[in-house]
């Protein structure tokens, strides 16, 4: 095969032959915001998406892990290998990705259990790196149910805030409620192919 | 190489033929009525929610304008780090080397079936039929991309190709071609019925083929943008992943992206962010495919560059807030406009694109507007559409130059003019033409003079030709 790299940087040369020269970015747009309650802000937006959230107490995490599954009755959850011991509730099987577990065991478990790296109030959204407790992306996506813990720490209340925290080299997945579309009358609906079911605790 | 682009269909009337028998279909109009309806309301209370976000869309437009002008530097930039990530980089002029570059690579991998993200460049490209010429199925998985080819039907939206689709028809295409037919034509039901029909091919398939709303030059970093998961499916599970990208999808570095990932979601879907967004950088072992081809597109783009107005369209994300405010699209459809970019952006990108000054039906789609400014207000990157629709009207015209009625008249003078006797002969030719005129004005020339004449009168030659007159009196 020819050129063919060589020949498009020479059109796109040739192209700005008239050496526009566009004016400088200006970011005076808001970069951070200050909210009375970020974590109040980021429950409020994670249930318009109809996700179920709830706001508890760090020591009461596993508690609460243990009332959500039984709730569900969920019998077995995957789980990333380095999630804190306690998230592990007992009354559930704990199936931790360490060996990796095989996809179509992945697709048999009852739902996944991860920590995040951020989460955006201001959109509802909250963000997985693959670092602590979080584990491969696979993780998060295969199973119908997600639940996921947030620390208030790591709630930033603007999109820009959030993307300073985040390493873009590691693999992101930023989440906004269950899976979705628009695709019908551009109206939206819950569930298709990702978790059908997100529930979120976020822990202060 | 060299071949049509296939950014607008073969075959496809120019818009105002097209756009008279869509105006017929009363259907279409109801849906596409109530969906536009639906989302421009979401859209302003979206927006309104964000105080600076005329400032974000400056920044929006600034940014892309930085990329436009220092393209080849930021092509480059994100060339080496995809590369120094584990990726490998492929460079397309146009889409006949894409589609052989991905066919290649698919190939290569010993695969006759590929899962597919909703992407806007591989649709331009026509992969999927280049892909089936050469024995391999391509799956698409977005709910809306599934009903379009599920349905042997063509795209009329940018975000929703099949927004001419209302629900029953939707359960209408899925009971005939479904296994598992949807129980009712509920939403809830339809996208229950796409889960199962799709969910075993993304747990199988060994390649998935992506777009690309963003690539970060500096990190490598590329991004996809979407909803329901499958693109989470395809980015991570298959073990090879090929991306096909425009090249103007850049973005300088990442906090760039601080601007778009606010811009994009409530502008297409009206929510403050959607449902998924992915991003990743070469290879990472353990998650995700363990090879990853990078595919950079031109097809057009750096003709459409080398335009001084025209340029600004490459600053467009792809969000089809245009579509869903203008007038003109609201009642014919995306389809009338021939090309899988319809609505004013369309009408600006697509004959950029085909880059060629006699292709009628690509010249007719700056005229596809009432100039009515709409399109440009809601923008997010202040893409002037009007203005470019303008402009482009200027170049229709042009480069008409040496074949329209006008130029072919103004040809056939400079001929007369340079004879005497020729100049003589033709003016008595041209009295004749009286004989068609009623009051003075000619209303219906013969071709090719019936050209002029569909659109304007022109006045009646004289009996005399001054010629004649000079030298009866004075002769």
């Amino acid at each position: 095969m020819d050129d063919a790299r060589g020949e498009i940087l020479a059109r796109v040369r040739a192209a700005l032959a008239d050496r526009p020269a566009p004016a400088a970015v200006v970011r005076d747009y808001e970069r951070s915001r200050s909210v009375p309650d970020p974590v109040g802000l980021l429950v409020e937006r994670v249930a318009d998406y109809k996700a179920i959230v709830h706001r508890v107490a760090e020591a009461e995490v596993p508690e609460r892990i243990a009332e959500r599954l039984a709730a569900r009755g969920v019998t077995t959850m995957a789980v990333p290998a380095d999630v804190p011991g306690p998230w592990r509730a007992p009354g559930v099987t704990w199936l931790p990705d360490e060996p990796p577990l095989a996809l179509a065991e992945l697709d048999g478990v009852g739902g996944v259990l991860t920590g995040c790296a951020a989460a955006i109030a201001e959109t509802g959204t909250i963000v997985l790196d693959a670092g602590a407790a979080q584990g491969r992306r696979m993780l998060s996506l295969v199973p119908d149910y997600h639940l996921c813990v947030v620390r208030a720490d790591q709630v930033a209340v603007s999109v820009p805030e959030a993307l300073a925290r985040l390493e873009p080299v590691r693999p992101l997945t930023f989440i906004s409620g269950p899976s979705a579309t628009s695709d019908i009358e551009l109206d939206r609906v819950e569930g298709v192919h990702g978790p059908r079911t997100l529930e979120v605790l976020v822990s202060e | 190489m060299g071949g049509r682009n296939p950014v607008t269909w073969l075959g496809t009337p120019s818009f105002p033929k097209a756009a008279h028998d869509a105006l017929g279909d009363t259907q279409l109009r109801r849906n596409l009525r109530k969906a536009t309806t639906t989302i421009r309301g979401k859209r302003a209370s979206a927006v309104a929610e964000l105080a600076d976000w005329e400032r974000l869309r400056a920044a929006g437009a600034a940014i892309k304008d930085d990329v436009l002008a220092n393209l080849d530097t930021y092509l480059v930039r994100l060339e080496e780090a995809v590369t120094a990530r584990g990726g490998v980089v492929h460079w397309a002029r146009d889409a006949e080397e894409a589609n052989r570059i991905v066919l290649d690579l698919v190939r290569a991998e010993g695969a006759d079936e590929v899962v597919k993200v909703k992407s806007m460049a591989t649709a331009e490209i026509g992969l999927n039929e280049a892909l089936e010429a050469g024995g391999v199925r391509a799956v698409e998985t977005d709910l809306a991309e599934l009903i379009v080819q599920l349905g042997d039907d063509r795209p009329s939206h940018i975000l929703v190709p099949a927004i001419h689709r209302n629900r029953a028809e939707i359960r209408d295409v899925f009971r005939r071609r479904m296994a598992e037919p949807p129980a009712s034509d509920e939403p809830g039901d339809l996208a229950e019925a796409a889960r199962r029909h799709l969910r075993r091919k993304f747990l199988a398939t060994k390649v998935a083929i992506s777009g690309a709303n963003f690539a970060v030059a500096d990190t490598g970093s590329v991004v996809v943008v979407e909803s329901e998961g499958n693109g989470r499916m395809c980015l991570t599970l298959p073990e090879t992943l090929i991306t096909v990208m425009g090249l103007e999808k850049i973005v300088p570095s990442w906090p760039d992206l601080e601007v778009f990932l606010q811009l994009l979601p409530r502008s297409s879907t009206a929510e403050r962010m959607n449902p998924y967004t992915s991003v990743w950088s070469g290879v990472t072992p353990g998650d995700g495919p363990r090879r990853f081809h990078l595919v950079l597109l031109d097809n057009g783009r750096t003709a459409t560059l080398a335009d001084r107005v025209g340029r600004q369209a490459l600053r467009c994300i792809r969000c089809s807030a245009c579509l869903n405010v203008c007038p003109v699209y609201e009642r014919t459809g995306g389809q009338a406009y021939g090309s899988v970019y319809p609505g004013p952006i369309g009408a600006i990108l697509a004959p950029q694109l085909v880059d060629d000054p006699h292709d009628e039906q690509a010249a007719s789609l700056p005229y596809a507007s009432s100039l009515c400014g709409a399109c440009y207000e809601v923008c997010p990157v202040r893409i002037n559409i009007p203005e470019v629709l303008t402009h482009l009207r200027g170049k229709v015209v042009e480069a008409k130059g040496k074949r329209t009625p006008e130029a072919v008249a103004m040809a056939a003078a400079a001929w007369m003019f340079a004879d005497a006797r020729r100049y003589e002969v033709a003016q008595k030719a041209g009295s004749l033409s009286r004989f068609l005129a009623r009051d003075g004005r000619i209303s219906h020339l013969p071709w090719p003079g019936s050209k002029w004449t569909s659109s304007r009168d022109v006045p009646a030659v004289p009996k005399e030709s001054f010629r004649a007159w000079w030298r009866r009196n004075r002769g």
